[in-house]
């Protein structure tokens, strides 16, 4: 198999802290790789390595066969980059932030028009085009910035949290974008703090906390890592709540997690179910919802690294809501 | 639908960037730099209202007290006013900087198989080409209001190269606060708080032996009062040889300390 991207052993540190303390990464060719993780994590660190932007302090990547520390100006001319905010002059038209990059990258005047054209048609900014960048909404900057991106026909895609402060109707069209994407052949590497962005996009995940790769595989594979499938049983009674728990803590040996009125608990083997059912069903408890399920992305974070993925950000982004509104 | 990406044969890449195509990235910066002008013309008065306010209020407020008459006033200052802008004007290389780093715009561009100097570079361009417009500005404006030439041509060509080769060496300066501030108000705040107290601790608006003793002893040595002798010699005629070497002094120093300084935080940005 051929890799679009490689890197062995990557290690930063600024200061004390251990941005990448050892990352392996493996990208086949045309291949999209969710890199998952809480902030912090290590995630910006790797995609700015392998982009050229930052030097690892040990360790080696490549990026199309080429060295991203020896031939970086190679690298360059195979790679696009959609950081976290979107990069795009505000003070320019969506139509001169194109034809700036196609000029930069060597094309014509006319093939720049042309390329920024076509890209602006893709993704629905033909109207706005003629507009400076300001007036465009999050989602709408967003979009400019992956085709400013696209200009060079990049072959390795970086998205460095792409959808981090959209709303959901603009995170689903990026993902569609994604997609397409992935359809004319470009290998990608996505970061996301989403659970749902990996589980949707990625053919391979990679799991980083505190800058190491805690797992990797795909989406099924580490569901199927963690054992796990997950059992979930509601009374109808809330008052029979400690009941269900001591029935499962009996049978499965493991005490479920009781929030939201329901006793959760994971479980490597489905053949106790029904030992389950029958027991609460001879202590008179009416369960309403009685579930077994494959384990989420989310569970397997937990499990993985004992917090959960979005806990440490949710509190910082609730504030700052990206502004949405298109204006006439 | 046309392809996106990656099944267009790709040119062969050279590992280095000559310096034709080096300067071509610089020129399509300083474009971008400037192309907002274009369709904002408002952009131009932004640059302009700063010019046009001092020289106003400098003239007809403090003319009379300090010099007697408005006129004889206005000869003096208004080549200070010159430099005191262009120092002023140096900073909007430091702000654009800035704005571009904040916005990851700085990022983006470096992301691209481009010379790595073209993203400083093309703003420097640009921020020359601005520079060299202030300064007609001035003249024009002044002309009106009763500033006369003296000198000709080739003093007027002078003094604007002057104050170009000065900005240049600034903007050194200015690339560096770009670089390490950590975003675009707190260089407006850095700026201010350096740029005034060094403007006015100069003869550039008021003749040096009306000032302090201990305030003169700065004021001989500060490089605006050389800048400003120097241009007056420059457009009213009188000497210039002395002022303006040690102003170029002044710019290589600046420069010798700041490039070095610079290409440090550029290289080393993170």
């Amino acid at each position: 198999m051929r890799y679009a991207v490689q890197a062995e052993g990557l290690m930063k540190r600024y200061g004390e802290t251990r941005a990448l303390d050892g990352v392996d990464l493996a990208i086949p060719e045309g291949r999209l790789l969710g890199v998952l993780g809480p902030n912090g994590a290590g995630k910006t660190t790797a995609v700015r390595i392998l982009a050229t932007l930052l030097r690892a302090d040990s360790g080696r990547a490549t990026v199309g066969g080429f060295d991203v520390a020896k031939e970086p100006h190679k690298v360059r001319s195979l790679i696009g980059l959609t950081g976290q905010y979107a990069a795009v002059d505000e003070t320019l038209t969506g139509v001169e932030n194109l034809v700036m990059i196609g000029r930069l990258l060597g094309l014509t005047r006319a093939a720049s028009r042309q390329r920024a054209a076509e890209l602006l048609d893709r993704f629905a900014l033909t109207d706005a085009g003629g507009r400076a960048a300001k007036t465009f909404s999050g989602g709408m900057r967003r979009r400019l910035d992956l085709a400013a991106s696209l200009v060079g026909h990049p072959a390795v895609l970086f998205l460095d949290e792409p959808t981090t402060g959209l709303d959901p109707r603009s995170r689903t069209d990026l993902w569609d974008v994604v997609r397409g994407l992935m359809a004319d052949g470009v290998t990608v590497l996505l970061t996301t703090q989403y659970l749902q962005e990996a589980d949707e996009l990625a053919d391979d995940i990679v799991v980083f906390d505190h800058g190491r790769v805690i797992a990797s595989g795909t989406s099924d594979e580490l569901k199927a890592t963690t054992g796990a499938q997950v059992l979930q049983v509601r009374p109808t009674a809330a008052h029979h709540l400690p009941l269900v728990a001591e029935v499962i803590a009996d049978l499965i040996g493991e005490r479920p997690d009781l929030t939201g009125g329901e006793a959760t608990v994971n479980i490597k083997d489905a053949t106790v179910v029904p030992a389950v059912v029958r027991r609460l069903d001879d202590l008179g408890v009416v369960a309403s919802e009685l579930s077994l399920r494959k384990s989420s992305l989310d569970e397997v974070f937990l499990a993985l690294t004992g917090h959960r993925a979005e806990d440490q950000t949710s509190a910082q982004e609730a504030p700052t809501k990206e502004k949405e509104e298109v204006p006439a | 639908m046309t392809s996106l990406t990656g099944t267009a044969p790709r040119a062969a890449v050279p590992g280095r960037i000559g310096p034709a195509a080096g300067l071509r990235h610089t020129m399509t910066l300083a474009w971008r730099s400037l192309v907002q002008i274009k369709h904002n013309p408002m952009e131009l008065l932004d640059l302009s209202v700063q010019p046009i306010m001092f020289l106003l209020l400098f003239t007809y407020v403090f003319g009379g007290a300090i010099s007697g008459s408005t006129s004889e006033y206005l000869q003096f200052s208004l080549p200070g006013l010159v430099v005191q802008n262009m120092l002023f004007a140096t900073l909007t290389t430091a702000i654009g900087l800035s704005t571009d780093i904040s916005k990851g715009v700085f990022d983006r561009l470096r992301s691209l198989p481009i010379a790595r100097s073209a993203p400083l570079a093309g703003r420097i361009v640009a921020d020359t080409l601005k520079q060299i417009w202030a300064f007609a500005l001035f003249l024009g404006l002044g002309t009106v209001l009763g500033f006369r030439v003296q000198t000709g041509v080739v003093g007027v060509a002078g003094a604007l190269a002057l104050l170009v080769g000065f900005a240049l060496a600034m903007s050194w300066l200015s690339v560096l606060i770009g670089l390490v501030a950590a975003d675009p108000e707190k260089v407006q705040i850095m700026a201010f708080s350096v740029m005034m107290p060094l403007t006015f601790t100069s003869n550039a608006f008021v003749p040096t032996k009306t000032l302090p003793e201990w305030l003169q002893r700065w004021v001989e040595v500060n490089p605006v009062t050389h800048l400003a002798d120097a241009v007056r010699g420059l457009l009213s005629g009188g000497p210039v040889a002395t002022h303006a070497t040690i102003s170029l002094l002044w710019a290589l120093g600046i420069a010798l300390v700041f490039i070095p300084l610079s290409l440090r935080a550029f290289r080393s940005r993170a």
